[in-house]
């Protein structure tokens, strides 16, 4: 951070007054000429924190995507498919006992036992071959695709949240006065897209500390960085890769609940969670926890905002976000070159 | 993954001694004929959509076999390219949806389809030449993503999600070129030139410069090669191709709609690519006569073992795994592999020392 702001002081400027404007927009009372040019604020404000959430989703979907890419430099493009196989699971299971939260547990697990027989019998044998990996998922995703189109049917599912978590709550947020008496008006969000962005952010910090504090952690680092040393000194690299490839199977299975939860499970949606998540790793930088992080707030805010103030160009917003980035900083946001 | 390989080359002193004619292995002469009186005795269902389609489909994929196996680049962009000049020609020219079609001539809507083809080609090649290997994939597969929905929503140019239909080929020498005679001579012909313009390059200095790049860009540009150069220019090149195919395509079907180039259509060329194998540029041609034949007969055979017809696109995968799985170059694999069982001395079991 500190090298940053010293090494490019003007862009440390511009972010910081970014920052600072988009605090104001959230936090102010808006004077009515600026009602006039960007319509009102709860509009923005909605869309603010709906863009927050979905990266949150995007986060979950997105995180362990780059994690698997950052270790065994295995492009999953079947990533869409575990996340979709999620949303299935969960749904059935949330619909047949009636626990919403059970559904969570159930998707991580059976996610992520497809996921360590995947690199078990499939990303093993082939282990070093980048390319023929990558075209072994696209072909699983096709295959998966398919048998899931056989057995759910065209269908959209939605996953109910339980009913202390539905109903909207009230914000500490402002969107405008009233009229007649002069109150303030608060903003009402729905409590589940709080909570499940909450608990997105409690995984995300667990995972940079898992990370960064634990050995299991400093062994994937390690990995990360040169797998043949790590192997060398004598860690159960194949161990790593398989835990890792289960966690980042897993953690899609879940977010493929949490996105039945939001919106809902349908064929389709494989191919647009491995793009959003695609987008994001490429924005963030490949094989990194917080350029995921910053990638699916950026991405996620972007898609709402584009909706809003854009609608027609909404998707193209987000492919322009990932041109410039490409353009200016090849290896991501966070990447390192 | 299949690294494309040089011929072997002929022996020159034998080559100088023959005639030009003597000098075309049995092979071509064979194929040739027998494409060339296939509309004597193939049916017209056969002809358009069989073989018009497999053309049409191998000339898209060959764009991406040469990237591939000669570039080391695996672009999944070149569906798009090819969507993109079927929407020029839709635009510049003719088609039922007459506020957008300007209506220009023949002459200077297909070549300005192929200019703005060309162009896309390019920028999305020399953004794709900033990342490697791996990365490319996840780019032009993004790339291709946007140009789907960009075309999906844009209605002033592109007509958004019902696109342009009624764009039919002129009627250049008093022909219906949408008949399936006239249709299956055009696309061969067209294929033909692609197959033979890129077996040239692949000889001529530029493919080997490029396939030098392939395998080792840091001495290609120790020996002063622009390597980033090359593979943008092998981008254009590739654009070109798969313009001409983008455009057959279009009066194939007669119209173009984003679902045209989605996501889907733009991974099947790979999976075309694949299966025919990237090491040689007949390997698409057969890819992708493997998957129209499969595309269209999927419902008989799977009806047959007792399944849903609809179930083709895991016919697909699973035979797309198979291929990945066993024979990483693809049926061109397979081929050289028997070719090589073949030659083994019973004696030495040993194959003759091949690259």
């Amino acid at each position: 951070m500190r090298d940053f702001a010293s090494k490019h002081p003007v862009w440390t400027v511009i972010i910081l007054l970014a920052v600072a404007v988009f605090i104001w927009l959230i936090f102010a009372v808006w004077p009515k000429g600026l009602v006039d040019v960007i319509g009102r604020k709860k509009v923005f404000l909605n869309a603010v924190f709906n863009g927050i959430t979905l990266g949150g989703l995007y986060f979950l979907v997105a995180s362990g995507f780059t994690l698997i890419f950052g270790l065994m430099r295995n492009v999953n493009l079947a990533h869409g498919s575990l996340y979709l196989l999620g949303g299935y699971i969960g749904y059935f299971v949330a619909s047949s006992t009636g626990y919403w939260l059970l559904a969570f547990p159930v998707a991580f697990v059976l996610v992520a036992i497809v996921g360590i027989l995947m690199q078990i019998f499939i990303f093993r044998r082939m282990e070093g071959q980048d390319l023929r990996q990558t075209l072994v998922t696209i072909g699983i995703s096709i295959v998966m695709a398919d048998l899931m189109l056989w057995g759910f049917g065209g269908d959209f599912y939605n996953i109910s949240p339980p009913s202390w978590l539905s109903g909207p709550m009230e914000t500490l947020f402002v969107t405008g006065v009233k009229r007649s008496s002069g109150e303030l008006i608060y903003l009402k969000y729905p409590v589940v897209r709080v909570v499940i962005f909450l608990a997105s952010v409690v995984i995300g910090v667990a995972m940079w500390l898992i990370l960064n504090r634990t050995q299991i952690g400093m062994m994937i680092r390690a990995g990360v960085d040169d797998r043949d040393m790590l192997s060398a000194t004598g860690a159960r690299i194949q161990l790593v890769f398989v835990g890792v490839f289960a966690f980042g199977a897993g953690l899609a299975g879940i977010a493929g609940v949490v996105g039945g939860t939001f919106q809902s499970v349908a064929p389709g949606e494989d191919i647009r969670f491995l793009l959003a998540s695609l987008v994001v790793v490429i924005v963030g930088g490949m094989g990194s926890i917080t350029g995921a992080a910053l990638g699916a707030l950026l991405i996620g805010l972007a898609e709402q905002f584009g909706s809003v103030y854009f609608p027609t160009y909404a998707v193209v917003l987000t492919f322009l976000i990932m041109v410039l980035v490409l353009a200016f900083r090849p290896q991501g946001l966070m990447g390192r070159s | 993954m299949a690294l494309a390989e040089s011929n072997p080359a002929p022996k020159i002193h034998d080559a100088r001694e023959r005639v030009w004619f003597e000098r075309i292995p049995a092979s071509y002469w064979i194929v040739s004929i027998a494409l060339l009186i296939m509309p004597a005795f193939a049916s017209e269902f056969t002809l358009y959509q069989v073989f018009g389609w497999s053309f049409i489909l191998g000339m898209i994929s060959l764009s991406l076999m040469f990237l591939g196996g000669y570039g080391g680049m695996v672009s999944l962009v070149q569906m798009s390219v090819a969507g993109l000049a079927g929407y020029m020609v839709a635009i510049f020219g003719d088609s039922a949806i007459t506020d957008i079609s300007l209506g220009w001539p023949w002459y200077i809507a297909i070549p300005l389809a192929l200019i703005v083809a060309m162009i896309f080609g390019t920028i999305v090649g020399s953004l794709a030449v900033r990342t490697e290997g791996i990365y490319t994939i996840m780019i032009t597969l993004a790339v291709a993503a946007a140009f789907f929905y960009f075309t999906r929503q844009n209605y002033a140019v592109f007509n958004g999600f019902s696109g342009f239909n009624g764009v039919l080929p002129p009627n250049l020498f008093g022909v219906d070129w949408r008949q399936s005679i006239p249709f299956y001579y055009l696309t061969l012909f067209w294929a033909a030139v692609a197959y033979f313009t890129v077996l040239y390059i692949s000889r001529a200095p530029f493919g080997l410069a490029l396939q030098g790049v392939r395998d080792n860009p840091r001495r290609m540009a120790a020996l002063g090669y622009n390597v980033n150069a090359h593979r943008i220019a092998a981008y254009a090149f590739a654009a070109l191709i798969a313009g001409t195919g983008g455009i057959l395509l279009t009066w194939q079907s007669a119209q173009i709609s984003p679902g045209t180039a989605g996501i889907g259509p733009a991974i099947d060329i790979l999976v075309i690519a694949v299966i025919g194998g990237m090491s040689r540029p007949i390997g698409p041609f057969i890819g992708a006569f493997i998957y129209v034949l499969l595309k269209t007969f999927a419902i008989d055979i799977l009806l047959s073992v007792g399944l849903s017809g609809e179930r083709f696109q895991l016919l697909i995968g699973l035979g797309f795994l198979a291929i990945v799985f066993f024979s990483p170059d693809g049926l061109l694999g397979l081929w050289d592999r028997w070719q090589d069982y073949r030659k083994r001395d019973p004696l030495l079991d040993r194959g003759e020392d091949r690259l």
